[in-house]
């Protein structure tokens, strides 16, 4: 599903130049369940923007479902984020003029699709997310818990293959919390690619494979295994 | 790209953000309530002073004989001099680029001069051609106007003001035919003239009885003067130059010097009509600059509002990119929320500023005014809106290229 190689990204400003991504390679197959993690300023925002499109990248090579994702136009850009990948934020990112349901149904509207039908679809994502009674709130009457699943089905409507998660559970109290990672965890099992950058240890135990990243290079890898994670891939023998 | 779809998504941005849309637009409504305002004033004056010169010939020139102020051929200056009816047949010979042509005599209004049984009035009494109905229009209420066999027979026929008739008859009564005593003269009323202008020569219409020339030169013994001359040019000849001629021709009939510019008076209405004209296209140019000026300074406040909106809307934008709202759709929407409201806020102005000057029409229709009938017309309101349209486009131009320069990343990003 994503295949990266010896990917590379520097951010410059007219003092300074910041090397962020170092040569990283990844791959990441159909189906899996992924967590980047890494101390802050290790690069995984900007991994996970890239793996979105959000961003580009200096050099090396970005395969999203067999196409070289590179120097694509604006509109490639939106209509590759639109088809393939649904993001999660960690502020969630709602349109706060807009309640729940058209929130959840914006991006069937980028999609042409017609507003009865992507009403009715985004209501029935909502009702998956037992938000259903709540359609027609506008996010500031929705908890953060509500808001990150209003989210989450926004970002499940266009039946991505991908789904970005950027700390989705950074703004939630641990309740909340375990809450979104079953959601997550659920679409995962349905056979969405899940990527998930946090920090938070716990959240990244509920995934089957954690990238960790340090200074813009891949670490080390864990798999789980038999519900443990164990050390599978380290990319520097130093690990062993 | 115009499916209803779209709109609905503009409207719920711009009905969603009011306080937001109210401000953008509140200056192109603003600027098109005075364009609309000042236009309809502007035909209004336009109109009215119009209405004031109405049914009176705008190639027509009037002469009157004042003291001489320069000596000739022995006669000393300061000399008073009449015009008489021989300068008519030598006027109507020489100056082919003459229309029409009618004498005048004037002779004011006497203590109850104008009596039929016990009623009476005072009026002033007016002695022309019936040509001078063809410079000065009378709209005839009864009866006809004098004719030129009034004049060849010297009959003695009048013509009176509809006031007049309001004062002597009885209402509805037929006055034609009927006998009113003039100066102590017995006149056959033949018919009742109203003024089809505002510019009436020698009094008012309405209060003045015609005569036919000849019968008050001879009746009130005025022996052969003319008292006015008032003259057409024929069409497309600037009445300047039978002006010209004639005026030349006065001072040779009556041994005046021709330096002697002032000996004979003349008024030349073509050259007041022209100034009348520029005079309204002045006005007419003055109010387009400066309402098309309120209305421009009104999109840059749109451009300006919708460029800080869209500053503000970074976010907003970015995550519409990052549901996949292409460059052009991020544009079509900047686009269009401009022209949307700068079109409803430009109606709205049109709307409210017709509704004002209807209502101040109505209000002026009481009375005859140099303002007249306050309105916009159709085409007027249609260019408005194309140009509103443009406007809008050209007002959301640079705030969607700025919105297209938002990357998403940094829009999502920003906290």
């Amino acid at each position: 599903m994503i295949k990266i190689r010896q990917l590379h990204k520097s951010y410059r400003t007219e003092a300074l130049s910041l090397h962020v991504l170092k040569g990283v390679d990844l791959e990441i197959g159909s189906g899996e369940y992924v967590s980047i993690m890494g101390a802050s300023g290790s690069g995984k925002s900007t991994l996970l923007n890239i793996l979105g499109i959000l961003d580009t990248y200096d050099s090396g090579e970005y395969f999203l479902n067999g196409t070289l994702i590179k120097n694509l136009s604006e509109t490639q850009a939106a209509l590759y984020r639109n088809e393939m990948i649904g993001f999660v934020f960690q502020s969630f990112n709602l349109i706060n003029f807009k309640n729940a349901l058209e929130n959840v149904a914006l991006p069937l509207y980028y999609k042409k699709v017609g507003r009865k039908k992507r009403n009715i679809i985004a209501l029935e994502h909502l009702d998956r997310m037992g938000l259903k009674d709540w359609a027609h709130h506008m996010p500031n009457e929705l908890s953060g818990g509500q808001k990150q699943r209003v989210a989450i089905a926004r970002a499940l409507i266009s039946d991505p293959k991908i789904i970005l998660a950027d700390e989705p559970t950074g703004a939630l109290d641990s309740k909340t919390t375990v809450e979104v990672m079953e959601v997550l965890t659920d679409l995962n099992r349905e056979g969405i690619t899940t990527i998930i950058v946090t920090h938070e240890p716990s959240v990244a135990d509920a995934t089957h494979r954690i990238i960790h990243l340090k200074d813009g290079m891949i670490e080390y890898e864990t798999r789980k295994d038999n519900g443990v994670h164990v050390a599978t891939h380290p990319q520097k023998p130093r690990m062993a | 790209m115009f499916d209803l779809d779209r709109w609905h998504e503009i409207w719920i941005t711009i009905t969603h953000n009011k306080s937001r849309s109210v401000l953008t637009a509140f200056s192109v409504f603003w600027g098109m309530l005075m364009l609309v305002l000042m236009v309809g004033s502007g035909n209004a004056l336009e109109k009215g002073i119009f209405s004031q010169i109405e049914g009176f010939a705008t190639n027509s020139c009037f002469f009157e004989s004042q003291r001489t102020t320069l000596p000739h051929k022995g006669f000393r200056k300061g000399r008073r001099w009449d015009m008489t009816n021989s300068d008519i047949p030598v006027i109507k010979e020489k100056v082919r680029e003459l229309q029409h042509i009618s004498p005048m005599l004037f002779s004011g209004g006497n203590e109850k001069n104008v009596v039929r049984g016990d009623k009476n009035g005072s009026y002033r009494i007016k002695g022309c051609f019936p040509e001078y109905d063809l410079i000065e229009k009378s709209k005839m209420l009864h009866g006809r106007y004098i004719n030129d066999i009034d004049i060849a027979d010297k009959r003695k026929v009048c013509v009176i003001g509809e006031r007049i008739y309001e004062v002597l008859f009885q209402k509805g009564e037929d006055p034609t035919g009927k006998q009113i005593r003039v100066n102590g003269i017995y006149f056959q009323v033949v018919g009742v003239a109203r003024s089809s202008s505002g510019v009436n020569i020698g009094g008012e219409t309405a209060e003045t009885v015609v005569l036919p020339f000849s019968t008050m030169q001879q009746a009130f013994n005025q022996g052969n003067i003319i008292h006015l001359l008032a003259v057409t040019a024929k069409e497309g000849v600037p009445v300047k130059r039978v002006q010209d001629q004639i005026g030349e021709i006065l001072r040779q009939q009556h041994q005046i010097s021709p330096d002697d510019k002032d000996a004979v008076w003349s008024m030349n209405i073509e050259e007041q009509f022209k100034m009348f004209n520029y005079l309204g296209i002045g006005i007419a140019a003055l109010i387009w600059i400066v309402g098309l000026g309120t209305l421009f300074a009104g999109a840059i406040g749109v451009s300006n509002i919708m460029l800080v909106t869209v500053r503000e809307r970074t976010k907003e934008i970015g995550i519409r990119r990052a549901l996949g709202a292409t460059p052009r759709n991020i544009i079509g929407q900047i686009l269009s929320e401009s022209v949307v409201l700068t079109v409803l806020a430009g109606l709205l102005g049109i709307v409210l500023g017709v509704g004002l000057l209807r209502g101040a029409g109505i209000i002026l229709s009481q009375s005859d005014q140099f303002f007249k009938d306050p309105q916009v017309s159709f085409g007027m309101a249609v260019g408005s809106f194309l140009i509103l349209i443009v406007i809008g486009a050209m007002a959301g131009y640079i705030p969607a290229q700025r919105a297209i320069l938002i990357k998403p990343v940094e829009a999502i990003s920003e906290e």
